[in-house]
């Protein structure tokens, strides 16, 4: 579509481009130089800010804060796939009893904010005494927030599996149990694979929530190293540091999510299959964060 | 159960109301930053969608908590602290909310038929007028339910705030602990509060779905 916006440049839009080209060229140069300046006067390339960085005990404190991201993020995205798959199940059931309070749950936990749902079970646990760690309150957190996510996009999932295929499904007698099982979710999974990963991303991206309820995570431990005196408080240096290693984390599964959604793109087309554009509207309706 | 409520009525209403200031600040912000990204991601100059891809791609995979701590952390260490905490938190939801709105944006645009723009251009328009009085209107009401969404998600986001020294709706339980208010309470009301502010939204969101399906 990009393309249509204007018409094939001809010499002197080309020139024009070019001329456009070099001035942003210079602009971003200008700003980027700005920036290094400016962290350069205020002395965040000294040795001394970067110095801790050599030390094994801090790595491994960075590594300790990593791998308990990387702990909070997969218990949470084990346990938000099982909410997700029930309450999934639940909303698409027959029985009225099933389907309302489970879309009433899932419609709340998708309203409340992530933040407060954490502070939920950590205030919880120190008024009524529950023995819940911050790490509990991080991961139940996510759970119940991610779970409702994606419970909404198992749903849509379902929901984009072509009518005549359940009606095919049910004439060959298969009861309804088995339609489901064997004939829809497989499709749905295959359809909403992009989606569930892109999910996972924003369940990743939202452990550093676990920094303000006092999980030891990756900004947690960054806050920490950054606040050393002796270092002469590197925090620009440390959150250079994180910053590289969250983008790094979540560009690979964004990655693996653009990746699923062009291959099923192109089985699509090779395979004939109906147009995806139920099940992508639902996807890009979801809530980003 | 409302006493914890009447009895720290101010403490809530301040609350409330620097959430609501926060969204509707860092909200127009935000379309107006994401909209720019989303004409740089489509404009025939090669630098300009550089940037926007560059933007809108490591912004995404950003936790905004990380934006946040380096706001105010960070870049006063750089001496380019900003003028109060409010600001600072302004910025850092502006920053990260304007990526999700390019990509919006730019979907949007890319539902317009080609036809439309193809006309434009047949008529003599050049490429800022093409997007600005053809495509882009046309683009927005198409936009309107995923918008909501993102706009939705910056109303939940300002609770982070509270992690920063900003004294909005998800700061109140820290305030109550020191009162001695059961936090179980003060969450329920919050929680509450927040549902006010999000159902309407929710109810937008439905109400131009239909429409648009409609369409």
């Amino acid at each position: 579509m990009s393309a249509v916006l204007y018409d094939v440049p001809g010499p002197r839009a080309k020139a024009r481009n070019r001329i456009l080209n070099v001035i942003v060229l210079a602009l971003l140069a200008a700003g980027i130089l700005w920036l290094v300046l400016r962290l350069n006067s205020t002395g965040q390339f000294e040795g001394r800010r970067w110095a801790q960085f050599q030390y094994t005990a801090i790595q491994e404190q960075l590594l300790t804060g990593l791998l308990n991201t990387l702990r909070a993020a997969g218990a949470a995205t084990v346990l938000a796939l099982i909410f997700g798959a029930v309450f999934a199940a639940a909303r698409i059931s027959d029985h009225r009893w099933l389907r309302v309070p489970a879309t009433f749950v899932v419609e709340l936990f998708r309203a409340i904010p992530l933040l407060i749902l954490m502070f939920f079970f950590y205030y919880g646990s120190l008024e009524f005494e529950l023995g819940l760690s911050p790490f509990h309150a991080v991961v139940f957190g996510l759970t119940l927030y991610n779970g409702s996510v994606l419970a909404e996009i198992f749903r849509a999932g379902i929901a984009a599996v072509p009518k005549g295929q359940r009606e095919a499904a049910y004439a060959t007698g298969l009861r309804k149990n088995q339609v489901v099982r064997l004939v829809l979710l497989p499709q749905a999974i295959r359809a909403m694979l992009p989606a569930i990963v892109s999910q996972l991303v924003v369940l990743l991206k939202d452990t550093a929530l676990g920094f303000i309820i006092t999980y030891n995570e990756l900004l947690y431990v960054a806050k920490q190293m950054g606040g050393r005196l002796e270092f002469g408080f590197p925090y620009i240096p440390t959150y250079i540091v994180i910053a590289v290693i969250y983008i790094g984390l979540c560009s690979l599964l964004s990655l693996l999510a653009r990746y699923l959604e062009g291959r099923s793109r192109r089985s699509r087309k090779v395979t004939g299959g109906p147009p995806p554009a139920a099940a992508e509207s639902a996807t890009s309706a979801e809530a980003p964060l | 159960m409302l006493s914890v409520l009447t009895d720290n009525w101010e403490l809530f209403r301040e609350g409330f109301w620097t959430t609501l200031r926060l969204f509707l600040v860092s909200g127009v912000l935000s379309l107006l930053l994401g909209t720019l990204l989303a004409t740089f991601r489509v404009a025939p100059v090669t630098v300009l969608r550089g940037i926007g891809t560059g933007y809108v791609n490591t912004l995404r995979n950003t936790p905004l908590t990380l934006v946040f701590a380096f706001l105010f952390f960070g870049a006063a260490k750089m001496q380019l602290g900003l003028p109060t905490f409010f600001w600072a938190a302004v910025t850092a939801l502006t920053v990260y909310t304007s990526a999700f709105v390019c990509e919006v944006v730019r979907s949007g645009i890319n539902t317009i038929p080609p036809g439309q723009a193809e006309a434009a251009r047949a008529v003599g328009m050049t490429f800022v007028q093409v997007l600005t009085i053809v495509v882009l209107p046309q683009a927005y009401r198409a936009i309107v339910p995923p918008m909501t969404s993102i706009m939705i998600a910056l109303l939940k986001n300002t609770t982070i705030a509270a992690g920063f020294s900003v004294l909005e709706a998800g700061a109140i339980p820290a305030a109550m602990a020191e009162r001695g208010e059961s936090q179980m309470l003060t969450l329920l009301w919050i929680t509450i509060g927040f549902l006010i502010l999000i159902i309407p939204l929710v109810f937008l969101q439905r109400w131009a779905e239909r429409r648009t399906a409609v369409a």
